[in-house]
């Protein structure tokens, strides 16, 4: 059985980081950016979860967590477009006729 | 077992001193006489029009969201036919629906015009 | 392991949907401009689906490899998130033709969210939970920003688009550590294991993570941020769709998770669940008193009552769970009810939105006035409608889980909540009207509103029909 704590950590902390960009910053590509840094940091986790378990479960749901993953993608792009085509900007705090 | 990394420390930390030294070196003993040309973006080749950093064709966009969405089907493709032979005839099935159902998108897109660059 | 037919069978009323829309992208690819053809077959597959899921309403079954569980349970929520669609199906072709974009597309989205909630209810694995809400948020993004050249429908799209997201993160980390304590995704493995698994911080982590997660989701406070702003932009059908069939989705599976495999009962797990709502109920109930534009205060009177709901789960007891989803009918028919009157009055360009455009309602257009003040009574908890006895039987099961104090909460903030949602009706029928109120008529819309206001009353005066057949879940 391998020891995963060291990936646990490393998975937390990405996680963490991406957290606090979501929060932090205001440029909204920046922030779907560190939205995506969580959901690979939970991979890493599965990933080593599945290791350590002997069972691929985890394997698996990392292949639908990619999948999400590329459909948010898609999805966040296409929105993202059609705002900047209205308003000529990503920056989260111009974007603000309905209040936060 | 940071140990066992102790050489690639060695090797990064030389990296970076000798880099960063011969730099510096070649500034102090260098002659430099810098002409327009050769402080130019690409001395020999084309000259450089305009700006890099200008709107391009929002085409790129659709292209790359389609890309990613039919790109991403092969990572269920691939254990798939990894233990093709276990899965059997349910298995083919299974994939069978699996890929008309992606069909069904792929005629969407394709009856759409999204596929069309003109 | 193979699949049989009795899997195809017992997930009838899923098959249906998923058939019903992927038959819709062909239609949408095959001839342009023809909503209208998308509208009728929508309808006619929502309808197929509800008759499956009233045939198979019968025992639970474990189906696809102990994916999915489909019975009762499941398909009683399974006709809640169909009435939602379909009741937003026919509010919506009126509006969307008013408002110029009146796409087949619309139609499609609609049915996979449909299909994304059905599959949270009917879950039986982590998996699928988290393919079920992706499925359903997904198309929710995409349908707030339905409008795409409105400023506000964009924005609200974005922000409920970048949340969501963010919740999805918390979420997936929730069922990762979960996964990493108990070794399994699948729920019935888990509430075996509880016992032993809910001493290790890392497995109580997941279930927090899962808890924020699904607060996010249902717009509970700390976590209603973005319900306002995204209530508000989205195109008005969708914050109806969104408001009662996106909700009732998380809270069946929030039901699902922590009543049916998580088993806190009396413990800090449930005071939590108490204080959220006990928040909710009063951020909600005391900011929608301010609001001057209608689907925002809408928007924080779905936040209250979330957290109305949410008392029932933090009671743990079975009169919460009878509680909980006898609420949800009530809620979606009321709220699908109100958004759908909303939007029979919205011109275009965000036109009458605000609370005085309701005032004299009453003289121009009586029937409209009748119906809103029923959903607004109903809102409130007025008896004989059904509102009032979904909030009768969560506040029981908080009493009896002797949170006595979260009754209190609930009960003082439904008295304040009756301020603003009987202004309205006194807007409606005591002051005299501007001259230019008149929304415009709209059969299918109006069939709906007047169904849902029908079926209040039904379950209002005789609540022992929704209340015996949800007692058979448990």
């Amino acid at each position: 059985m391998p020891d995963i704590q060291p990936y646990l950590i490393l998975s937390a902390t990405l996680f963490v980081i991406g957290a606090a960009g979501v929060v932090a910053r205001r440029n909204a590509i920046i922030v779907f950016m560190s939205i995506e840094l969580m959901l690979n940091s939970v991979n890493l986790s599965l990933v080593a979860f599945s290791a350590q378990l002997g069972d691929v479960t985890g394997q698996i749901l990392v292949f639908f967590v990619m999948t999400v993953a590329a459909a948010e993608a898609a999805i966040g792009l296409a929105i993202v477009i059609a705002l900047f085509r209205r308003k000529q900007t990503l920056n989260l705090d111009e974007i603000n006729i309905l209040k936060w | 077992m940071i140990e066992q990394y102790y050489p690639i420390f060695v090797m990064i930390a030389g990296g970076v001193v000798f880099g960063v030294l011969m730099g510096k070196v070649n500034e102090f003993l260098g002659p430099s006489r810098p002409t327009e040309e050769k402080s130019s973006t690409y001395e020999s080749g084309m000259e450089p029009i305009k700006t890099a950093r200008e709107r391009f064709s929002i085409k790129f966009y659709m292209v790359a969201m389609l890309f990613i969405i039919f790109d991403i089907e092969v990572v269920f493709l691939y254990p798939w036919a990894v233990s093709y032979k276990q899965l059997g005839i349910q298995g083919f099935v299974t994939m069978f629906v699996f890929i008309a159902v992606l069909l069904v998108g792929y005629i969407y897109v394709w009856r759409k015009g999204a596929l069309e660059w003109d | 392991m193979s699949l049989n037919i009795a899997d195809f069978v017992s997930s009838s009323p899923l098959m249906a949907v998923t058939a019903t829309a992927l038959l819709l992208i062909l239609v949408e690819a095959s001839r342009k401009g023809r909503p209208g053809l998308s509208f009728t077959l929508s309808m006619a597959g929502l309808f197929a689906a509800s008759v499956f899921a009233v045939v198979n309403y019968s025992d639970e079954q474990i189906v696809f490899f102990g994916m999915l569980r489909q019975g009762w349970y499941a398909n009683f929520l399974n006709l809640v998130f169909l009435s939602a669609a379909m009741l937003t199906v026919l509010v919506s072709k009126p509006y969307l033709e008013r408002q110029g974009a009146h796409r087949g597309e619309y139609y499609i989205l609609i049915l996979f969210a449909t299909i994304g909630m059905m599959f949270m209810a009917g879950a039986n694995d982590l998996i699928v939970v988290f393919l079920g809400i992706e499925l359903m948020s997904l198309c929710l993004y995409v349908l707030a920003g339905f409008f795409r050249t409105k400023d506000t429908s964009n924005e609200s799209a974005l922000k409920y688009f970048l949340l969501g997201a963010f919740a999805t993160g918390f979420l997936l980390y929730g069922i990762t550590l979960i996964y990493g304590t108990a070794g399994t995704t699948n729920l019935e493995a888990i509430s075996k294991n509880l016992p032993t698994l809910s001493s290790q911080w890392m497995f109580m982590v997941g279930v927090g993570l899962l808890l924020t997660a699904f607060a996010f989701k249902v717009a509970a406070v700390p976590f209603h941020m973005w319900a306002p702003d995204v209530y508000e932009g989205a195109p008005t059908t969708v914050t109806a769709f969104m408001s009662t069939g996106a909700k009732a989705a998380a809270f069946a599976t929030f039901v699902l998770l922590f009543h049916q495999v998580f088993q806190f009962t009396g413990s800090k797990v449930n005071d939590l669940i108490a204080y959220i709502a006990a928040a909710s109920m009063v951020l909600g109930n005391v900011i929608a008193i301010a609001q001057a534009n209608i689907k925002r205060m809408l928007a924080y009177s779905s936040i209250a009552h979330a957290g109305y709901m949410l008392s029932g789960i933090a009671a743990g007891n079975s009169e919460g769970q009878t509680g909980i989803l006898f609420y949800l009918v009530a809620y979606t028919l009321m709220n699908v009810g109100a958004f759908g009157i909303v939007g029979l009055m919205e011109k275009v360009d965000d036109q009458n939105l605000q609370l005085d455009d309701y005032t004299g309602l009453s003289q121009q257009r009586p029937f409209l006035a009748a119906l809103m003040a029923i959903f607004m009574f109903s809102l409130a908890g007025v008896p004989p409608f059904a509102g009032f006895f979904g909030k009768y039987y969560v506040f029981l099961s908080a009493v009896k889980a002797d949170m006595t104090w979260l009754a209190v909460v609930g009960v003082m903030t439904s008295l304040v909540s009756a301020y603003y949602y009987l202004r309205i009706v006194v807007l409606m029928y005591f002051r005299d009207g501007k001259g230019d109120v008149a929304a415009q008529p709209a059969i299918p819309a109006l069939v709906a509103v007047t169904s849902s206001a029908i079926l209040l009353l039904q379950f209002g005066i005789f609540p022992s029909f929704i209340v015996n057949a949800v007692q058979k879940l448990f």
